[in-house]
């Protein structure tokens, strides 16, 4: 079976450099050059998988990215395996290793094969209809149908690999460098258009360079000849850009298209370490020419997916361009003159074909003429109605066709054979063009779908194009473009085109059988097993839309999406139901085009660039001094400072006590800050918080509560007047962004008349937050010079004064009930500011505390923290916080709300404290509360939304929303939890200090 | 991925920008003396055309400027773009 089938040396195969690679364990040769699928073929390997459903034995059918069968795991059990590989596309290279899918123990004996002899057992929808019941059996089949699906293996490691994304902005951008594509691409860039031309392939040129038909002329020349000089004359273009192994993976709208760039994958194992392996090209093209070409049509007949049977273009592929041949006992099938090329092909290098089958009645073509001259048998009106061989094809059936071709006649004639090229015609490949958004039309003469309303500025040209000859081609991708690039001439004007004229062809989508169709198994999706019988049985079963006859039956759903079968299955539904193709339409082509790796979709974004985090300045600090931290919005904040192993638990209660018996620090330089100024700062504040601005005084804060127009809490924070028209506001950490958004977005939109001035200094600022009874004596020995007396510095004011040379900001503000200052100093000497407090605080003991104990401290006061007992759902009614709300403003944001006869209902949820009947039972944040146990169904009033256990008050405390929460003061009320039920008790949510004594303490 | 072209930028890519949805929907200036449905109007209710939509975009990772759009929303064609407080073009 080993030999070797190599036929002539192409010029795209390097025989000197002879590479070994290993295919299932096996080593075999090939060449350079070679793809996976043309050296398994060379080494007479056609059995390289098995199908999905039914487990059927599966060859090398084509000889592109449509590749339906071939698909193989590479480098298995590495960490750069890559599972649903298509062997068409790998080129090989020294140590390549590949193996079959979807088989087990091997793909020559897999016991999943019992499937095939099963399937009258398995039609359309057998999973829908057979696993439906009872429902609560689901999880045991899904284990069992899981196990015995599934195309590959993705890999267990990490990708070692590196990826990459690049913008390209371009005039022109060709898809494909077949001859129109190469044609296009040169003359855009004569004039002076920045061209990129990208091709999926390794090589330029398409299928015309190894065109050879004797009967086709370029300027006397064959087609491959002259095509060969005009892509050598492409090096010496100015403003072109050319990418081989590069395949456009998605056409966006406004001529966006994603392309993916192969770089490393056909070298050997040392020659990809430190490289990129593939980069993501972000396109956007003035003017996109789709070049994409046309895939052949296989036929839909009995048994037509044996190992051996291939596609007429690709064995005519592998014999010119790889110097492969398929088979020593050849024959193709064929509805039009494709095959009679590819027959002549095989015949002038040697290669033995046995026979043609045409369905046509006959053809006049001079192609036609050569191949009876050679000796070739034609059985012309017949049609192939069984094949047999289960590893690899051995024989086939033919009968005559009737004329209406909807059944066969007379005697049977089996030949015997090992390949078969079938050649059903082509379809254009229009997966991009409908991509953009544009869309086909059908051509009944042709029977192709064809490119009809661009919805951005393109062409299709070439066969995506609907022409198949080349003086079509010339001819109109010259006049296409000069419409579309607005010249008067190209280098087409000149070219002389001698063609073999005939074209005629006979379309049936399913051929018949001897046999009734349930007893045949004529496939329309190789890779998903779906055959003509499914798809009649959808539509008897009522399915009539071509999208639910693809989802029942799977038909194009592989991860070709259907590439080949996809027409037929079109037309045999049409056929059946009675209508028109035009009418059908077609299901959608979504992108990708080809599969993309993770790896190209997320380029550079891994790791740590995964999602970026925002640090403070006192960062490095924090690190060094143990600190765990917490994600808050995009920032890394310390969270707590364990020593000596605490707990988080520990770390908290010492910090908290810490905080309230003498001083502790905080870094608060996360909080949103947003510089205001203008005549009308004031007013502008008034509008957008609940209460009123105008009258606060210069070097006086204030807290202010700000709401959605729905009149829901969005933010909160302390503004300060730094000046007459002049104001820094902060803001929550998480909710900076947006507030300066909605801000920018109210005076731009309804308020243009005010003129204030909003810029967004977070990042200039780092805030240290100086805390506790001795935080007075700490900032006194910092600046001396400070009067930090409550006369001249009172609680919510504002001092600005130096430490050292270094300006700074002081805000005596407090989010803990503690005497408290906030520091603010230029960024850049946010660490040294924070080094200092903590060297002037060391006879105190100061104790820096995390994210965790201004939780805690806070929840202890009562004190909201938006986003956590607030939920956008929420009032300030609601959270008992009336006193913040103006009376006497006419308007602000949200104000309106607030008088709904739904915000106004006394049964919304409301918050509260609550209190635990045990003090050393902590509550769940996020449980519910009920006011009845044994009511069915029980009715939750609300839920837990900040819990603690207070070490300055030694016992548990909690915030809560509860419906009608306001009027439950001393209320018993329970919490069930799994294995039991908490007493609990509604409080004022304010805990500790409830007159405030502290904070001039 | 539209291209869009910015009133005072010029042509960027749609990542760059932001939708605020419906456009010309003003604040009423005196929201006291509305009722509960006029409100409610002006709060909640935003067409969902299929077609031609005037739309609000800010150009969030650019000069952070408001600006309107008219949007075909079945083929995503922008029909014509205008400052905020620019009358919009007749239909």
């Amino acid at each position: 079976m080993n030999k070797n089938l190599r036929v002539k040396s192409s010029e795209y195969i390097d025989e000197t450099n002879r590479i070994s690679f290993k295919f299932n364990g096996k080593t075999y040769h090939g060449f350079k050059g070679d793809t996976l699928a043309s050296a398994l073929l060379a080494n007479n390997v056609h059995l390289v998988g098995r199908s999905f459903k039914y487990h059927r034995p599966r060859g090398i059918m084509t000889s592109g990215s449509e590749e339906p069968n071939a698909i193989v795991q590479v480098n298995p059990g590495t960490n750069r395996t890559e599972p649903n590989v298509r062997a068409t596309e790998v080129e090989i290279y020294e140590g390549l290793e590949a193996s079959s899918q979807n088989c087990w123990p091997s793909v020559e004996f897999d016991i999943g094969g019992i499937n095939n002899f099963l399937s009258p057992f398995f039609p359309a929808g057998f999973y829908y209809k057979t696993f439906m019941w009872p429902a609560s059996f689901w999880k045991k089949y899904e284990f069992f149908i899981r196990h015995s699906a599934g195309l590959g293996k993705s890999p267990t490691s990490s990708d070692p690999d590196i990826y990459d994304h690049r913008n390209i902005h371009c005039d022109v951008l060709v898809v494909g460098a077949g001859i129109s594509g190469v044609l296009a691409a040169k003359n855009a860039a004569k004039n002076n258009f920045k061209t990129l031309l990208v091709e999926e392939k390794n090589e330029l040129g398409g299928s015309t360079v190894y065109e050879n038909n004797e009967f086709n002329k370029i300027n006397n020349k064959t087609p491959s000849e002259w095509l060969k000089k005009e892509i050598e004359e492409l090096k010496n273009i100015k403003n072109l850009e050319i990418k081989t192994r590069t395949s456009v993976a998605a056409y966006h709208q406004y001529n966006y298209l994603l392309a993916r760039e192969n770089l490393t994958d056909h070298l050997e194992a040392k020659d990809k370490t430190n490289k990129i392996r593939q980069r993501l090209l972000k396109i956007r093209a003035k003017k996109v020419i789709l070049a994409t070409g046309a895939l052949e049509r296989p036929l839909i007949f009995n048994n037509n997916d044996r190992p051996g049977i291939m596609l007429s273009s690709a064995i005519k592929k592998y014999s010119e361009f790889y110097g492969v041949a398929c088979g020593s006992k050849n024959v193709f099938f064929t509805n039009n003159d494709s095959a009679y090329e590819s027959a002549i092909s095989l015949y002038n290098k040697g290669i033995n074909v046995e026979a043609i089958i045409d369905i046509r009645e006959q053809s006049e073509s001079k192609i036609v003429k050569k191949v009876k001259e050679a000796g070739i048998k034609i059985y012309w009106s017949h049609s192939i109605v069984d094949t047999t061989g289960y590893k690899r094809l051995n024989s086939i059936s033919i009968m005559k066709l009737s004329n209406d071709g909807t059944s066969v006649t007379g005697s049977k004639i089996s030949i015997s054979c090992d390949c078969l090229g079938v050649a059903g015609g082509w379809t254009p490949a229009v997966h991009l063009y409908t991509q953009s958004g544009s869309k086909l039309k059908f051509d009944e003469e042709k029977k192709v779908f064809l490119p009809n309303q661009n919805t951005s500025e393109q062409i299709s040209v070439g066969s995506c194009g609907g022409d198949f000859k080349i003086d079509e081609i010339i001819k109109n991708l010259n006049q296409k473009l000069k419409d579309t690039l607005n010249i008067n001439e190209t280098d087409l004007d000149s070219i002389k085109v001698e063609i073999d004229q005939e074209n005629s062809k006979r379309n049936i989508w399913l051929l018949p059988s001897d046999k009734p169709l349930g007893k045949t198994k004529p496939f329309v999706d190789y890779q998903n097993d779906a055959t003509a019988k499914d798809i009649k049985l959808a539509l008897r079963e009522g399915f009539r839309s071509i999208e639910h006859v693809k989802r029942y039956t799977t038909t194009g759903m592989g991860t070709d999406q259907g590439k080949l079968g996809n027409m037929h299955a079109l037309g045999i539904i049409a056929d059946t139901a009675g209508v028109k193709m035009g009418e059908l339409g077609t299901t959608t082509f979504r992108p990708p085009y080809t599969p993309l790796t993770f790896g190209t979709i997320v380029g550079r974004n891994i790791g740590k660039f995964f999602d970026i985090f925002r640090r403070t300045p006192m960062n490095d600090w924090h690190v060094e001094n143990k600190a765990e931290f917490e994600n808050v919005g995009q920032w890394k904040r310390a969270w707590y400072y364990p020593i000596n192993g605490e707990t988080m638990h520990q770390a908290v209660q010492r910090e908290s006590k810490a905080a309230r018996e003498s001083a502790g620090i905080l870094d608060a330089s996360t909080l949103g800050k947003i510089d205001i100024q203008g005549s009308d700062a004031s007013e502008f504040l008034n509008r957008v918080y609940t209460n009123a601005w105008s009258k606060l005084a210069i070097g006086k804060c204030r807290y202010g509560l700000m709401l959605n127009e729905d009149g829901m809490v969005y933010d909160d924070g302390v503004t300060t007047r730094l000046g007459e028209n002049h104001y820094i506001m902060t803001t929550t950490t998480g909710g900076a962004a947006n507030v300066l958004g909605k801000l920018e977005d109210y005076l731009q939109t309804e308020w243009p008349e005010l003129d204030v001035y909003l810029t967004s200094v977070t990042d200039h600022y780092a805030t240290a937050s100086l805390c506790g009874p001795n935080s007075k004596k700490i900032l006194k020995k910092i600046i001396p010079d400070l009067d930090l007396s409550d006369e001249n510095f009172p609680h919510m004011s504002f001092k600005e004064s130096k430490i050292g040379n270094i300006q700074c900001r002081i805000m005596r503000i407090s989010f803990t009930g503690e005497h408290s200052y906030e520091i603010n100093v230029q960024a850049s000497y946010g660490k040294d500011l924070w080094e200092k407090c903590i060297e002037a605080g060391q006879e105190f003991n100061i104790t820096p505390y995390g994210t965790e104990t201004m939780h805690l401290l806070r929840a202890e006061k009562g004190f909201i923290i938006v986003g956590q007992d607030t939920d956008g759902t929420m009032t300030p009614i609601d959270l008992q916080m009336d006193w913040i709300v103006s009376k006497k403003k006419y308007d602000f944001i949200g104000k309106r709300s607030l008088y709904r006869s739904d915000t106004m209902r006394e049964d919304r949820k409301q918050l509260v404290g609550l209190l635990t009947d045990d003090p050393n039972i902590v509550l769940e944040e996020g449980a519910q509360i009920v006011s009845e146990l044994n009511q069915s169904p029980v009715e939750m009033l609300g839920h837990v939304t900040s819990s603690y256990f207070s070490p300055n008050l030694k016992k548990s405390i909690a915030l809560a929303v509860v419906r009608g929460g306001k009027d439950m003061m001393g209320k018993k009320l329970f919490v069930p939890m799994e294995n039991k039920n908490i007493n609990v008790t509604v409080a004022n949510p304010v805990f500790y200090d409830e007159k405030n004594e502290r904070l001039n303490a | 991925m539209f291209l869009i072209n910015c009133p005072y930028c010029g042509e960027r890519d749609q990542q760059e920008f932001k939708a605020g949805g419906e456009a010309h929907i003003e604040r009423p200036k005196q929201p006291t003396e509305l009722s509960d449905d006029e409100w409610a109007e002006y709060l909640f209710m935003r067409k969902n055309i299929k077609g031609v939509q005037f739309e609000r975009w800010n150009h969030a990772h650019g000069c952070r400027k408001w600006f309107n759009m008219v949007r075909d929303t079945s083929n995503d064609e922008i029909k014509a773009i205008y400052k905020m407080g620019e009358k919009p073009p007749a239909q």
